[in-house]
């Protein structure tokens, strides 16, 4: 159970928030054009990976926010947190 | 005094005796006792049998780890607890306790024969053994297995007492009482810091607090004097809380820490009633020290799981804390030092006491001490086998050659009531790693120590592997002022005298005359593993510990092998011939020991378990009869029985009234969202797949809403109240996360739309009234509205007042017939609802539930989002092309709906079924076939929605069958268990597919 620091908010507990899986996947603005790999390349084919991760998270029982947040999925340690739109910080 | 309480203690009040019963006969005890200190004083070793061969087995230890003193506590009521430890369990007036695994009586077990067919259920017997005939295994096998499996007996009845779940948050955690703990707690709170001190015992002092031998001395006193005082000190420190009968349960990353705290469990019976039993501590620290202590480690011999085999430590403490000894005529067993301890307190004591001692010699000052009281000790022996069935009576030992692999000379056998262990001790790291901490392996005394990196947590004392007092005491005042920043303490020029250990010498499987396979050499005392069974499963090729773990079920009793683990480990190296420290260990998972259901759940019971959403218009459910039916939160009226009707009965009333006169149905729960905003027209646009730009305002529209894949995620009506203002109604069960999609599109793919949402669900209570005399009711609730077709046509919607109060109308219809829903604020809902069925008496109105509303919707073939989808429907596998936008660019989901599996015919589809017998139902989810001579009989759908309809006087269904589009008129078959009922597809409107009643 590890403590986030939403950026609206300040830190708070994991149980108020929601992950939901990996950042940085823009979805393609012109989908028809897109061949079946191409689009089931952004629909199914999602990291999931043992060491730093761009994950998606929402501040669901709080002021529901979406923001991003690098984690380090061995060791739960939370690299940074920053706001949708923002540039990841290089860490 | 009983013959084996031979020692007055501050720990124990002897003037107050108290009352317990074992196995229903009745003993005492004093106020400070355990059970197990209780029994002991009263020469009761026997308390068990074990798990597998049925074995006689009496308590070993004196804390957490007992694998053998687990008792059943109030055996004679339906309250009844497994499983409880008799050295943990503090005695009470009233206790009842009885032991567990034997029948027909602890001292007669019929189960004791597993013990002489030992040889044929090795490791892996059941694996092996129950394989065939196949057919044994349902009627006997299985029952058989069942029958001996557990451990126990668990109550029958919901648990009455009161659990308490409490969040604290600190500056500064200290986990375990003892010397250590105490130090690091005393330096902590004289330092502002607000501090916890979490201890499991019922008072504070580990195993210091009754170390009274000489040799140990600090700032001039003997170390438990001088901890006393220490104690007494501490308690008055303003910001510590001391906690003490609370024990760690977990260790989470972050400094999260679960911490059970027994409040009334050591209470007598009469005292317990009305408090709270036991209260989950939910604690975030900026900084957590970890003092957990050791655990004492048995040795691995013959039969060394006799009753009367003690550990050496535990030994000492039932006879200087408890005042019991644990035997008149002791032998001790040793690979260290730590022993000596026990046998100078037992000469101290009067109590004869000899040592065998598996080194050559030791020259510490304990050793010395020991010596020079004329204790005799065999130096370089072993114990070969020990003797007695119910307890211990002699020993045989042997000298060890010079390199220990082996025994050599005669054997010499001696006898005694009481043999205590000690193989060493075991850092307690289970809290170091639950929170993400790694482990070094330390070869000189072959331990697991913390390895400490960097973090927000330390260890200290023996925990850390510091097991000499003079290294615990000054360690950890070190380690403490560095962990939190801290230039003096109080401990800086403590002066600490003790005996040193120099020699050590470890062999995790003693040698032997005898072949192993006729020995029981017993490493998991609770679970009957033995060094043979380890060694057996390393022969069949088991490599990893995990694997040889799960094999032999070393370590996966309720001790969670805290005795056992470190010698199934060591066996396994040496028999593997690698290093121990690279075989890793078993992961250490909370909690540290078992917690009771009712402590993790808390007050979260009864009606507390979740919430329950009700309407405003429920109690007017409840005076009317009204069954329930739960749907997500919310309680919604199922049918409402008049005159003992059932289910059937009712609906088939409800749905003939409905469609015959005006039927009423309580709506609110479905999910309102309002949209507002300059795009929000273009928002609708991309989440439904329907289009929305063109419906004016005033007017209503149906939706449907796909997830990325294509497959079919929601659906409701959404009404344009204004030019950049919209109410979209979800399912009820699919309201929060319709909320959750849309804000996330919102927030994250489309941050340009100016778009806001707002849940409006509990805002709103709806009445919605159909059947063909709907429209005269509501022209008696609105005399001044015009609900001509003109002016109010079907998917349109217009404010009123009624009662002075405003209100929208829909005109939408979920049942095929001319239909309205009333919406108003839902603090008036309730006298909407009576408005409406007092206009609605001479026409009939009958309310109905869900289930009428099932069955109406059905027999229209309207889809309900869940029962006849199940995330794997795109709309043309629901035969609703029609509501796929051609024209949309985009939308979400639409390029999932033409990838090449989405576009395949074979998809299972929407279709309608009927049954050749009319009066057939079929079942909701059996399934349907084509062919039923083929085998495998291929299942090529399922029913998911199933009514017999009393306005169409025949049973119909709706089901998804693959390629169903184009089987109209098929015959197919729906195979049960005794029959195959005979089916037609047909098209799955089944009344009025020209929408003539909606205009009625």
């Amino acid at each position: 159970m590890f403590v986030i620091n939403c950026p609206y908010c300040g830190e708070r507990d994991q149980s108020e928030f929601s992950c939901g899986g990996e950042a940085h996947i823009v979805r393609p603005k012109q989908p028809t054009e897109l061949s079946d790999d191409e689009w089931a390349e952004y629909l199914f084919m999602k990291k999931n990976i043992k060491g730093v991760q761009f994950e998606r998270w929402n501040h669901a029982h709080g002021c529901r926010k979406w923001f991003n947040m690098i984690r380090d999925t061995s060791n739960d340690k939370i690299h940074a947190v920053y706001k949708m739109g923002e540039k990841p910080p290089v860490i | 005094m009983t013959k084996y309480r031979i020692n007055k203690t501050r720990f124990v009040d002897q003037t107050k005796t108290v009352s317990f019963t074992f196995d229903g006969k009745k003993y005492h005890g004093f106020e400070g006792d355990t059970l197990a200190s209780a029994l002991l004083s009263n020469g009761i070793h026997l308390v068990g049998r074990s798990f597998k061969y049925h074995r006689p087995r009496g308590i070993m230890s004196c804390g957490s780890e007992e694998p053998n003193a687990i008792c059943q506590i109030n055996d004679n009521t339906d309250l009844t607890e497994p499983n409880v430890r008799a050295t943990e369990i503090e005695l009470y007036e009233g206790l009842k306790a009885s032991s567990q695994n034997c029948w027909p009586s602890l001292n007669f077990d019929i189960g004791g024969i597993n013990n002489l067919i030992s040889p044929f259920i090795p490791a892996g017997f059941y694996y092996k053994t129950f394989m065939w005939p196949k057919s044994f295994w349902k009627k006997i096998y299985e029952p058989l297995i069942r029958l001996s499996a557990g451990l126990g007996k668990s109550p029958t009845q919901p648990d009455p007492d009161i659990y308490d779940h409490k969040h604290e948050h600190c500056d500064v955690v200290v986990i375990g009482g003892g010397i250590s703990g105490i130090i690091s707690a005393k330096i902590a709170a004289k330092n502002n810091l607000k501090t916890i001190l979490i201890e499991d015992k019922n008072i504070l002092g580990g195993s210091t607090i009754y170390q009274n031998n000489k040799n140990f001395i600090i700032d001039n006193q003997k170390s438990n004097e001088w901890l006393m005082n220490e104690i007494s000190e501490l308690e008055k420190l303003d910001n510590l809380i001391i906690k003490t009968r609370t024990s760690l349960a977990a260790f989470h990353s972050y400094n999260y820490l679960l911490a059970k705290e027994n409040i009334s469990d050591h209470l007598p019976l009469d005292k317990k009633n009305g408090s709270i039993r036991q209260r989950l501590w939910k604690i975030r620290a900026d900084k957590v020290i970890v003092a957990a202590g050791a655990i004492e480690r048995p040795l691995v011999f013959n039969n060394n799981d006799r009753p009367g085999i003690i550990l050496a430590n535990s030994v000492k403490k039932y006879l200087d804390f408890y005042g019991v000894s644990t035997g008149l005529n002791n032998i001790i067993f040793t690979n260290n030092d730590s022993a000596y301890e026990t046998a100078v307190s037992l000469f101290d004591k009067g109590i004869s006491v000899k040592i065998v001692d598996i080194r050559k010699r030791s020259s510490s000052n304990i050793v010395k001490n020991a010596e020079d009281l004329g204790i005799k000790i065999y130096w370089n022996s072993t114990v070969v086998n020990t003797f007695g069935y119910k307890k211990i009576k002699s020993i045989e030992i042997m000298n060890l050659s010079e390199d220990g692999s082996n025994v050599t000379g005669n054997k010499h056998k001696i006898q005694c009531d009481c043999l205590s262990i000690s193989g060493g001790w075991t850092p307690m790291v289970h809290m170091h790693t639950q929170s993400g901490g790694k482990l070094d392996f330390r070869e000189i005394d072959q331990v697991f120590v913390p390895s400490e990196k960097s973090g927000n947590h330390i260890n200290v004392g023996s925990c850390n592997g510091d097991f000499e007092l003079e290294e615990i005491v000054k360690n950890t005042n070190n380690k403490v002022k560095k962990f939190l920043n801290i230039n003096e303490g109080s401990f800086d020029k403590i002066s600490v005298i003790c005996s040193k250990e120099s020699e050590k010498k470890n062999i995790w499987l003693l040698p032997n005359t005898i072949s192993e396979s006729k020995t029981k050499s017993f490493i998991d005392f609770q679970n009957d593993s033995t060094a043979k069974d380890i060694k057996l499963a390393l022969r069949e090729g088991f490599k990893s510990i995990e694997h040889v773990k799960r094999y032999t079920t070393t370590g996966m009793a309720t001790d969670q092998g805290k005795l056992s683990n470190m010698h199934a480990l060591g066996i396994i190296a040496d028999t593997a011939g690698v290093k121990m420290g690279t075989l890793g260990t078993t992961t250490f998972r909370p909690p540290f020991t078992p917690l009771t259901f009712g402590a993790i759940v808390g007050r979260s019971v009864g009606k507390f378990f979740d919430i329950v959403r009700k309407t405003s218009i429920h109690k007017w459910h409840v005076q009317n009869n009204a069954k329930f039916e739960n749907v997500g939160q919310w309680k919604r009226p199922w049918y409402y029985p008049i005159n003992n009707e059932n289910l059937h009965e009712a609906v088939q009333r409800e749905s003939k009234a409905a469609r015959d006169s005006a039927g009423i149905l309580d709506a609110s729960t479905l999910g309102k969202i309002d949209i507002q905003g300059s795009d929000a027209s273009e928002f609708l646009n991309r989440v439904y797949t329907n289009a929305w730009s063109k419906l004016g305002i005033g007017k209503c529209r149906y939706g449907l809403m796909l997830n990325e894949d294509g497959m079919v995620y929601d659906d409701g009506v959404t009404t344009r109240l204004g030019e950049n203002h919209y109410l979209m109604t979800t399912t009820t069960g699919g309201a929060a996360n319709v909320l959750f999609k849309l804000e996330d599109y919102l927030q994250t793919e489309w941050p340009e739309l100016d778009v806001y949402l707002t849940s409006v669900t509990d805002h709103y209570s709806t009445a919605s009234i159909c059947g063909p005399n709907s429209k005269k009711i509501l022209k008696k609730l609105f005399p001044n509205k015009d609900f001509s077709d003109e002016a109010f046509p079907h998917m349109s919607y217009q404010d009123a007042i009624i009662d002075k109060t405003e209100c929208r109308i829909m005109r939408i219809s979920f049942t095929g017939e001319l239909s309205y829903e009333i919406n108003v604020e839902s603090k008036y809902g309730k006298s909407l609802w009576e408005n409406c069925i007092a206009a609605g008496e001479e026409y009939k109105i009958t309310p109905y539930g869900t289930e009428t509303m099932h069955l109406l919707r059905a027999e229209k073939g309207f889809i309900i989002v869940g029962q006849d989808t199940d995330g794997t429907m795109t709309p043309i596998d629901l035969q609703m092309d029609w509501i796929v936008s051609k024209k949309k660019y985009d939308f979400i989901g639409k390029r999932s709906l033409y990838r090449s599996d989405t576009i395949r015919e074979d998809r299972k589809q929407l279709v309608g079924l009927l049954t050749d017998d009319p009066n057939e139902i079929l079942e909701e989810g059996a399934q349907i076939v084509s062919e039923l001579d083929k085998k495998p009989v291929e299942m090529i759908g399922h029913v998911t929605s199933s009514y017999f309809s009393p306005n169409l006087n025949k049973s119909i269904a709706l089901a998804v069958v693959k390629g169903g589009k184009k089987m109209n008129g098929q015959k197919l078959f729906v195979p049960m268990e005794n029959k195959n009922i005979n089916v037609t597809v047909s098209d799955f409107i089944f009344l009025d597919k020209e929408n003539k009643r909606i205009n009625a």
